[in-house]
Formats: C-alpha cells, structure tokens, sequence
C-alpha cells in the first residue's frame, strides 16, 4: 500500500469512528457518563483533525474537548446533583 | 391537514433537499483541494519572514496576531465574568465539606466527599511533574512546532487539577491563590497587548515583530514576539482556567448559605 493510501484508509476508518462516537454521545443518557463518553469522543476527534494533517487543531481539540469541557461540566453535575 | 398530506408534503420537500443537496455536492471542490492564495504564499515566506518553523504559530501570533488578542479576550472576560458572578456576597458564610471530612453536622454531611482511593492519589501525583513539564514546553514552543500558548496554558492549568484529584484540596488552593492567579492573568492579557502597543511607540504597525529574529529558524531564541506572545497567553490561559475551574471546585465543594 502507497502512503496515501494508507492516509486514506486511516482517514475513512477515524470519519466512521467520529460518527459513531457521535452517536454514542447523542444516546448517552446518564449525566456523569455521558461527560465521560464526551471526554473520549474530543479525543476522537482530536486525532481525527491529526489524520487530516491540523495538529494544532488536534492540539486545541485535546486540551478543551477532553480536559477543560468533561472538567467544567463534571463540576456543574456535582453543583447541581441533589444529595441521596 | 390529514396526516397522508403532510406525508406528501414531506416527500416532495425531502426530495427538492436531497437533489439540490446532491447538486451542490457534485460542484464542491476535490477532497483535500486548496484554491485559495494565502496558504501557498505564507508557506513560501514564513520562514524567511519570522524565523518560525511553526507556521501555524507565526500566523496566529503574527500575521493575524490582531485577531488572537480579540480571542485572548474572550477568555480573560469569561474568567473575569465568572469570578463576579461566583464571588462571596455579604451575608453567606462557608460551611465546609473538604479532603472527606465534613465539619458541619446535619445538612453537610449528606454531601461528604468520600475519601480519595491511594490508587488515584498516586497516579495524579506521578502525573503533575510530567504534565507541568509538558504544558510549559508547549507553551514556549510555539515557534518550532504547532503548539502555543493556549494550548500549553491548558495543560499547564491541569497539573494543578490533578493537585487536586489526589486529594489535596488544600495544597491546590495554596499554590493558586486567587490574587496570584489574577495578577497572572492581568499580565498575560495585559503583555499581548503592551507587546502590539510597543510597535506602535516604534513608528512601526500595530503588533510589528521588532525583537530579533534570531538566527536558527525554530529555536527557543527566534522568531521574536512570536514566541514572546504565545508564552504571554500561556500564563494568561493557564491563569484563566485555574481560576475558572478553582471557583467551581469551591462551589461543589463548599456550601455557601445566607446567614440573614
């Protein structure tokens, strides 16, 4: 296989990959999951913009979708959770 | 409307969607295709222009470094925001729930923070050196590689939250005190945009790269205000996102009632 096409594949497999995650994330129902399915689904799609040769953007995604958006909103949930 | 009309409606809509949609697919561009001028001719420059390897950096930092002072903005007016929105009215008192103890009887025991297990203590703490270390590194590279500023901020911003997730609640808020964290943010807000003001006293355009280019093309030394600026909006993000996630962890954490 030619580097490109090997670019290719890879790139077909992490767009499918995205998508599921995506769908994962939409039919997550349960709160405190769902930010921990969200934190991987930034991660996807920070080595989706990395396949498609945007590491800054990888770079961005990895540190405000995986770190800093599951941080805040995990914070809010304990925020707003009535004690059992 | 009976229900069989809509359903016609429907069809004919979704149909006119999917050929038009179906056309203006046809007529995009090659996949990975780049028409545009400015790539090419900021790809054949950037190196000879700002000694910057990272040519992502000298274009956020440099020639469109007008535009990230407006984006640091955005960040630095949200932190600001929420320290007014969550600060400490007059009149609520702390009732604390801190490191699994709970010092009030009653109502603040139900939210007990159970104890911290050894395994994420020790698994934080190994990670602080590395993540600090990284984070840094990121933030004063951006000349050589596709980093900068926010990015390394961000990091460097977690190494203090994993301070916390091993358990010390109380060491996380002694080493972010929140004046600290303010003045660091004022300055990194504040030297992006003395670093453009600078130029300007120079007879030069706003945000003109006057320092000395350096002479290997990436290295820490080069590439002037570019990786002055990122480094600036590293302590300034780093700044930000401690305090914006301190002043949530002291909202989970504390319970703060009106005593009137």
């Amino acid at each position: 296989m030619t580097p490109n096409a090997v670019m290719d594949v890879l790139q077909v497999t992490v767009l499918v990959l995205v998508a599921a995650g995506a769908t994962l994330v939409v039919r997550t129902r349960d709160r405190v999951r769902l930010v921990l399915v969200l934190s991987a689904y930034g991660m996807l799609l920070a080595i989706c913009f990395f396949t498609f040769q945007a590491p800054d953007v990888a770079l961005s995604e990895l540190t405000v979708g995986a770190i800093a958006l599951p941080l805040i909103l995990l914070l809010a949930i304990a925020k707003v959770r009535k004690p059992e | 409307m009976t229900p069989r009309q809509r359903l016609c409606l429907f069809a004919v809509a979704a149909a006119g969607l999917a050929a038009c949609y179906l056309w203006a697919f046809a007529g995009l561009p090659g996949f990975g295709s780049y028409p545009g001028p400015y790539g090419p001719a900021i790809m054949s420059r950037v190196i000879a222009q700002t000694n910057a390897t990272g040519a992502v950096s000298a274009i956020n930092f440099e020639y469109r470094g007008f535009d990230t002072v407006g984006e640091e903005f955005i960040l630095f007016t949200a932190a600001a925001g929420m320290s007014v929105v969550l600060r400490r009215l007059r009149g609520e008192h702390e009732e604390g729930a801190r490191e699994g103890q709970s010092s009030a009887p009653g109502a603040a025991a139900s939210r007990q923070v159970p104890a911290t297990s050894s395994s994420v203590r020790v698994v934080s703490l190994l990670l602080v050196g590395p993540t600090a270390v990284i984070g840094w590194w990121l933030a004063t590279h951006a000349q050589a590689n596709p980093s900068g500023g926010f990015q390394g901020g961000v990091i460097l911003a977690t190494a203090f939250f994993l301070i916390y997730l091993s358990g010390e609640f109380l060491a996380f808020r002694r080493l972010s005190p929140v004046a600290l964290l303010d003045v660091a943010e004022a300055v990194g807000a504040g030297g992006f945009v003395a670093v453009g003001v600078t130029a300007l006293g120079m007879s030069l355009p706003y945000l003109y790269n006057y320092l000395p280019l350096g002479t290997i093309p990436g290295a820490v030394s080069s590439s002037g205000t570019i990786a002055l600026i990122s480094f600036l909006v590293g302590i300034e993000v780093a700044a930000a996102f401690v305090l914006i996630i301190g002043e949530l962890l002291d909202q989970s954490l504390l319970r703060r009632e009106g005593s009137s």
